[in-house]
């Protein structure tokens, strides 16, 4: 073990940090302390506005992993919708603008104490696990939207092909379901008298 | 670049979007975490694809697959709570305890329940 991590240190360098790494690493910084902000702020819309941020570094970093299809997708229909459609949500319960003293429930420190469990025990298992493998980000990239499409639309289809099916199912189901009932009563009166 | 720098962020914001699961109590709030844990996913997907060179870009695809999965997922869920907050006029999900086995009251809080079973006594 310690003759490959040596040989692997040789070769690339444990300390020899590249621009991109110090890159990844900065905004990696920023996008956990978003997340972080985003899920202990007491302030609902701002939890909504760092989540902002949060996706923004991630798309960040999936540029920088040179996947920029992924990292397009990720700003138009996470910055763009999910994060709109939170604020709608937020919007149409009445959350209350400023600071809500119950924001967290009771079993917070439970979850607190389960989530940095978790983070421990997959950190230590991830460095473990890949400290000796290094991503070669020369070469052709590996994700322009040449290849994005052209592997889609190659291989992947049919799966392609079955998500519009489900996103058709979901959009017909989240309209079923935030239909007001009174509009489906007078709906039903006007198509046949009884419901 | 190393992999752990991307499987050591995507760790830790799973564990962020963990907490925020547990912890939170405005339903929306929940869901926004578990945006978090879905976008670690992603970028693990992204990073092990990358690292690997896969030729059918499988890590990207299902990426993409995920991304389309948690907009259908964010759609749904906002439409269950607002449908839930309609009907009860909160969208707490610790408030929400109809099934809840000792609890006939079921959403009235502690105190008003004591006190019906008082005056029922």
């Amino acid at each position: 073990m310690t003759g490959t991590v040596a040989l692997a240190a040789q070769s690339q360098g444990f300390l020899s940090t590249s621009g991109v790494e110090i890159a990844f690493l900065l905004v990696g910084l920023v996008t956990f302390g978003a997340a972080l902000v985003t899920v202990t702020t007491k302030q609902l819309v701002h939890a909504a506005l760092w989540l902002v941020v949060a996706l923004g570094g991630l798309a960040v970093e999936y540029l920088l992993l040179t996947a920029e299809f992924i990292a397009w997708v990720q700003v138009l229909i996470y910055v763009g919708s999910v994060v709109v459609l939170l604020l709608f949500g937020l919007m149409l319960t009445k959350a209350p603008i400023g600071r809500s003293p119950d924001a967290d429930s009771g079993n917070r420190w439970p979850a607190l104490g389960v989530a940095v469990a978790a983070a421990a025990a997959l950190v230590w298992i991830v460095v473990d696990a890949f400290r000796t493998t290094w991503i070669d980000l020369d070469g052709a990239p590996q994700g322009t939207t040449k290849v994005s499409g052209e592997i889609l639309f190659r291989h992947w289809v049919l799966p392609f092909e079955a998500l519009s099916v489900l996103l058709l199912a979901a959009l017909v189901g989240a309209v079923v379901l935030s239909r007001r009932k009174a509009d489906a009563e007078t709906a039903g009166s006007k198509a046949g008298g009884k419901r | 670049m190393h992999l752990v720098y991307p499987a050591v962020l995507a760790a830790l914001l799973f564990c962020t979007g963990l907490y925020g699961v547990l912890a939170r109590r405005n339903a929306i709030l929940v869901l926004m975490s578990v945006e978090l844990m879905l976008n670690a996913v992603n970028l693990n997907l992204v990073a092990f694809d990358v690292w690997l060179r896969d030729t059918l870009h499988a890590g990207q695809a299902l990426t993409l697959f995920t991304i389309a999965i948690a907009a259908a997922e964010i759609g749904i869920g906002l439409a269950i709570v607002l449908l839930v907050y309609r009907n009860r006029g909160t969208a707490d999900v610790d408030r929400l305890r109809d099934l809840r086995e000792d609890a006939p009251g079921a959403d009235t809080p502690a105190g008003d329940r004591e006190r019906t079973a008082e005056a029922a006594a």
